[in-house]
């Protein structure tokens, strides 16, 4: 499966194809969570008849996996119209994203009967106190777990999204404990990101470099830890060539106000489907392409690094520091934490010392990637 | 012999890529790629056009094979396609039909 999902990825990437994109229905949402990247207000979102003919779009460009996210999506009156749209008649593989909070028995088993391929819910941690401390909501954790075992109780694929912050670093072995124990899946992401708008105060909720460190050696999450945290091998010809992300290659992200960029972690704008249609954006924007142009030998810094070959150096998130070429700190931090190796952009700002003894692992194994971990 | 008629799956997730179909089973999420054959099998099967007529009209058109010797790989092929649940197989016409797909897929 996973062979397969690489070739049709590299067929895809060949022939220029949107092999999937993330559509957020509404920036609306129901909780608050400290950390989140979004503004709530309703600027305009689309109507039903906009995001069917978008729908429409993106099946004739190719489309096969469809996220739809939000906000919450759950709170558009249509979104069970969009879905079936989605499912039925363009027979897109769909994927939702959601606090679940408003899914009852009658909603589960809606969704079994339209068919989604997973269902992730966000849940920060197996205590209430801490979850609804971070979503804002009480009850909130007591509701999504409940609906979390409606969907399972209808043969869904549910998914357990847990976002590392302060807040619950301390709970997430118990998160995956609760989440063994119902049955569901479980994914971890150490990773805070900036609001849309450039504003990086969210950041604060990060963990910081010790409890990353000790989450990087937690052989229950990374497998084997020695080699997970090995010191990367340096990065050959062929490695710089190597594309540093799919965003804006075989997959984007569309607002609920239709711009297209080029991920959800990526905010520039490249289009409007309003205005544009979706295959001219994806084809023609000279944004689009500027991104896809990058190989990790153009970038600034990064070529220089000890990680260039196995940092998961987010471009979206290097863009939102002020540089789409540049270094993303944040997946400087990981580096570090994984490997103890400090990266070149760490030594630029001079925040930490040059090792004394610069020792490189002979390339002989690859470093698993840290995909491993979101 | 008795027709076979053979429909899509409505629920199965399914796009075309560079003329082959990828097919994401709606109960296992199992992922498959069919090859073009396979590829014209899927996108003419609306329910009511019997399996011979597809083979006879846009196989054999297509491909250079005899009739007898397509037919039965179409209908072995199409026994293992239902066995994954991504196509539905019946003696008679499929009522749930869905109109073929033709070439535009």
């Amino acid at each position: 499966m996973v062979s397969l999902l690489r070739e049709l990825n590299e067929k895809a990437l060949a022939l220029n194809i949107p092999l999937s994109v993330q559509l957020d229905l509404t920036y609306r949402c129901n909780e608050r969570c400290v950390h989140c990247y979004l503004e709530h207000d309703d600027r305009g979102e689309m109507t039903t008849a906009e995001i069917e003919h978008l729908l429409d779009e993106l099946a004739d460009a190719g489309v096969f996996v469809l996220s739809l996210s939000g906000g919450e999506i759950f709170l558009r009156k249509d979104f069970f119209e969009i879905l079936e749209y989605a499912r039925l008649k363009r027979q897109f593989c769909v994927k939702l994203k959601t606090n679940a909070i408003m899914i009852r028995e009658p909603e589960a088993a809606r969704l079994r009967e339209i068919g989604v391929e997973s269902i992730q819910i966000s849940i920060y941690s197996h205590r209430p106190e801490v979850h609804d401390g971070i979503t804002l909501v009480p009850g909130s954790l007591r509701r999504s777990l409940a609906a979390a075992r409606f969907l399972k109780s209808q043969g869904l694929r549910v998914i357990f999204a847990n976002v590392l912050m302060v807040q619950n670093v301390q709970d997430y072995s118990g998160m995956r404990a609760l989440a063994e124990e119902l049955g569901m899946e479980y994914t971890l992401d150490p990773t805070v990101t900036p609001m849309m708008d450039g504003d990086r105060s969210v950041l604060r909720w990060g963990i910081g470099h010790e409890a990353l460190r000790q989450v990087f050696r937690d052989q229950a999450l990374v497998g084997d830890g020695e080699e997970f945290c090995t010191i990367p091998a340096p990065g050959d010809e062929n490695s710089l060539l190597a594309l540093p992300c799919s965003a804006g290659h075989t997959a984007c992200y569309v607002s609920p106000y239709g711009d297209v960029f080029p991920c959800v972690q990526f905010p520039l704008p490249t289009g409007n489907v309003r205005k544009q249609k979706f295959i001219d954006i994806w084809r023609h924007s000279e944004k689009m392409n500027e991104v896809r142009s990058i190989r990790l030998k153009d970038l600034t810094t990064c070529t220089s690094c000890a990680h260039v070959g196995s940092c998961t150096r987010c471009p979206g998130l290097a863009y939102m520091e002020g540089n789409m070429r540049g270094p993303s700190s944040q997946d400087c931090e990981k580096s570090f934490a994984r490997s103890g190796v400090a990266s070149a952009n760490m030594l630029a700002q001079k925040r930490v010392a040059p090792n004394l003894v610069q020792i490189r692992a002979v390339p002989a194994s690859p470093p698993v990637a840290a995909g491993a971990l979101v | 012999m008795s027709k076979l008629y053979i429909a899509r799956n409505p629920r199965a997730a399914a796009r075309s890529l560079d003329g082959e179909m990828m097919i994401m089973s709606s109960t296992d999420s199992t992922l498959f790629t069919l090859n073009k054959t396979a590829t014209i099998l899927w996108q003419w099967a609306d329910g009511s056009t019997p399996l011979d007529e597809i083979v006879e009209k846009r196989i054999c058109t297509e491909f250079e094979v005899a009739a007898t010797e397509a037919l039965a790989d179409a209908q072995a092929l199409a026994r293992e396609l239902a066995g994954c649940e991504i196509l539905e197989l019946s003696e008679t016409p499929i009522t749930t039909r869905q109109p073929p797909l033709g070439e535009k897929w």
